[in-house]
């Protein structure tokens, strides 16, 4: 049998449970039960329930045959996942509920991650599954987790706080627009390896792919060569070229980005900000980042007000205060110094002690 | 009791968060092919002692008849970790809005649990099914079975990645376009681009359903479609009232705080006023009573380009382009303008260049007349504060003044 390709992605339609396709497009309201819990009301007066569950992103198909006869037995079989790695049930029988509540509970599930809580991280694969890593991504998410359990599973902050974790520049989380953003970094130039640059990198397409023009051909070598003082360790040439990587355990660690958001209500999207340049990788739990993510949060919960997103909150009461209050030093590495720098410096004598 | 061969991962297991090391267990213990998790748990714990990854630059795999869809991982320490010598990824296609059938999974766990570590990602930050881990020779079986239950590729490389989009008219009154059916019309109708790469760089699609922007459109994606509405505000006033008497601040909470000023309220009659002229569409009283405030009836979409992570040039947001557009099937007038954004794109962009970085340095200007888009202001924030701009010498020339 010839292979057959280009069949595209299973059609929604026989996705969608009978409440959904019943009241497709007609939905009038939703509530917010409690934490993890929201009531959507359709104009045909039908209500759906949506119980929220985080999940760990990396699951064995043991996660997912589980998750399956739990939807088998409270919602006919049929489940979603959020764009944020959460597992939602989908019970259209109110009397339904709470029995689920409470099975997922003695299962040892999560839920949460609606209204002004922190939801569920969305991050990347690190150490687990990817080769330009310069931290693990799974394991800080879980570390941090566990610490901000808390504003899962509970409405105690002001308002959305999206934390995202990239282990590197390129981003597949991107993570640029969170109101807390990890992300991996290196801060070494790369270590050429002369032979493979030889054998498998094109040249031109390496010189090319540096933002501040740090690579220059090597004749005398037949390979490249990397001006240190330009480079900003991206990553961009060991991405295009395997003779130029730049992972080191010393080198590498983690930044801590705040106050980007995604949304446009109230104020436009807007990206997150460098606070704290370097954490170093310290598994198996990220002890200084994990504290570092609490502090800022804690700061805010008890600083914004009603509905502030973190970035709205620090514009409001200005970057300077953000620093005073949170304790975090303000050093060389947060002043711009690339593309759009000079949008970012202060140009009025207006402004807080 | 034998020591753990990984105390540091074992760490991750405690906690009230759910652990993807006990995931990896799991299938490490009870997976088909078990020797793969348990490899892959023993070279992590090796990256969590050495703070360094493990896996080496690349190397190309694939199956027949597609350019991406499977990425191809191998270990740097195969001998050590035989079992992860060979651990690549398939993207897999999913479902508008991640909605499933439990039957459906079980056939992809059946699937995955033959071919397959057992280990996923549900989902990656794209939106794909992740799969990781198979090794090269159960590639071309594991597709085949795959196709069999139909479960199709996603993309990779230099092409349209798969386009992702929020719950919309599944289950969210907000929802101004039908995300789902859109993304699943325009998968279906650009399957030679998402499977055979041939552009200058990747190519995102996002679709939101509202300015919420649940799948992250504005920022994650070249081409970013975010469903809107031009005519007034729906307005319940009982349902406001009942928000007020409920607790509610609507002073504070809703009028004080929309950025255009538009609302006021009346504390004695309970009335909300919105002056809709005036309204920018930001959502954050909608987000607060949606009982009571509801989109308007005359909907479609905003399309803006652009946005992307940083590599190579720095982070963008989409920008407007076309503030707003019908979106109804068959979306002509949407696949039209994306096909001469495409084609301008790969006539004029450098290899990895994407579509924001390739406006930057052409000019919004050279963007909008290829395209054939008309100069309006809802497409900036605020005009230039620069001397510096272009006209045409033989339009000046021809016309004289």
């Amino acid at each position: 049998m010839a292979t057959r390709t280009d069949f595209g992605p299973p059609y929604y339609k026989d996705m969608l449970p009978p409440v959904v396709q019943k009241n497709y497009g007609q939905w009038k309201y939703h509530e917010r039960i409690k934490p993890g819990v929201l009531k959507h009301v359709a104009e045909s007066g039908d209500e759906l329930y949506t119980v929220r569950v985080g999940s760990p992103r990396l699951v064995s198909t043991f996660w997912i045959k589980d998750v399956c006869d739990i939807a088998d037995e409270f919602c006919d079989g049929y489940l979603r996942f959020t764009s944020r790695h959460n597992l939602e049930f989908l019970v259209s029988d109110k009397d339904k509920v709470e029995p689920l509540l409470e099975h997922l509970k003695a299962k040892g599930y999560v839920v949460g991650g609606t209204g002004h809580s922190v939801s569920n991280p969305v991050h990347t694969q690190g150490w687990i599954h990817c080769h330009t890593p310069a931290t693990d991504a799974s394991g800080i998410v879980k570390a941090v987790m566990d610490e901000l359990f808390e504003y899962f599973v509970d409405w105690k902050l002001p308002a959305y706080c999206r934390v995202a974790l990239a282990c590197c520049l390129n981003m597949c989380g991107a993570v640029h627009c969170s109101d807390i953003a990890i992300l991996g970094i290196h801060r070494l130039p790369p270590v050429i390896d002369h032979d493979t640059v030889r054998a498998k990198c094109e040249i031109p397409n390496v010189i090319a792919a540096c933002p501040t023009g740090a690579i220059r051909p090597d004749p005398k070598n037949k390979s490249l060569k990397v001006n240190e003082e330009r480079c900003m360790y991206c990553g961009n040439c060991y991405t295009m070229c395997p003779g130029m990587p730049l992972a080191d355990p010393q080198g590498d660690g983690v930044s801590i980005w705040v106050g980007g958001k995604i949304s446009s209500a109230r104020t436009p999207p807007k990206f997150s900000r460098l606070v704290i340049p370097y954490l170093p990788n310290n598994p198996p739990r990220w002890p200084e980042v994990t504290s570092a993510v609490k502090n800022i949060i804690e700061t805010w919960a008890k600083h914004a007000r009603k509905h502030e997103r973190m970035g709205e909150w620090i514009e409001r009461i200005g970057w300077e205060r953000f620093f005073e209050l949170t304790g975090i030093p303000f050093t060389m590495q947060l002043i711009d110094d690339f593309t759009l720098a000079p949008e970012t410096y202060r140009s009025t004598p207006a402004f807080k002690w | 009791m034998a020591e753990s061969e990984t105390p540091k991962l074992d760490e991750l297991e405690k906690g009230p968060w759910p652990s993807f090391v006990s995931e990896i267990k799991r299938a490490a213990e009870n997976a088909p092919n078990k020797h793969m998790a348990q490899d892959l748990l023993r070279q992590l714990e090796r990256s969590y002692n050495d703070k360094i990854g493990h896996w080496k630059h690349g190397g190309i795999v694939g199956v027949k008849g597609y350019g991406g869809g499977v990425i191809g991982r191998y270990s740097d320490l195969p001998e050590e970790f035989p079992g992860v010598a060979e651990f690549h990824t398939f993207r897999v296609n999913q479902p508008s809005g991640w909605f499933y059938t439990t039957e459906k999974l079980r056939q992809l766990c059946e699937v995955w649990e033959k071919h397959g570590s057992g280990l996923t990602n549900m989902h990656g930050a794209t939106g794909d099914i992740i799969l990781l881990g198979a090794p090269t020779a159960e590639l071309q079986p594991c597709f085949d079975d795959l196709a069999e239950i139909g479960f199709d590729l996603g993309g990779s490389g230099s092409d349209m990645r798969t386009p992702s989009c929020c719950v919309g008219p599944g289950r969210c009154e907000y929802a101004c376009i039908d995300t789902l059916d859109l993304l699943y019309n325009i998968t279906m109708e650009y399957q030679d681009e998402l499977h055979r790469p041939m552009f200058p760089y990747k190519s995102k699609i996002k679709i939101s359903g509202c300015p919420n922007d649940c799948v992250a459109a504005v920022p994650r994606s070249d081409i970013s479609i975010i469903g809107t509405w031009r005519d007034n505000i729906r307005i319940d006033p009982d349902a406001v009232a009942e928000y007020a008497n409920n607790g509610i601040d609507i002073q504070a909470e809703v009028v004080d705080m929309c950025p255009t000023g538009c609302m006021s309220w009346d504390a004695e009659t309970k009335t909300l006023t919105i002056d809709n002229a005036e309204c920018n569409r930001c959502m954050h009283c909608i987000n607060l009573m949606p009982k009571a405030l509801r989109p308007g009836v005359e909907r479609g979409a905003t399309i803006m380009v652009g946005g992307k992570a940083p590599i190579v040039h720095g982070a963008l947001l989409s920008w407007v382009i076309v503030p707003f557009m019908k979106m109804e099937p068959p979306y002509t007038e949407f696949k039209e303008l994306l096909e001469k954004i495409w084609e301008w794109w790969d006539e004029n962009g450098k290899m990895r260049e994407r579509l924001g970085e390739l406006i930057n340095r052409l000019g919004m200007r050279s963007f909008l007349k290829a395209v054939g888009l008309p100069p309006v202001p809802q497409m900036v924030k605020v005009p230039r504060a620069n001397p510096y701009y272009f006209w045409d010498p033989e339009e000046v020339r021809k016309n004289g003044h």
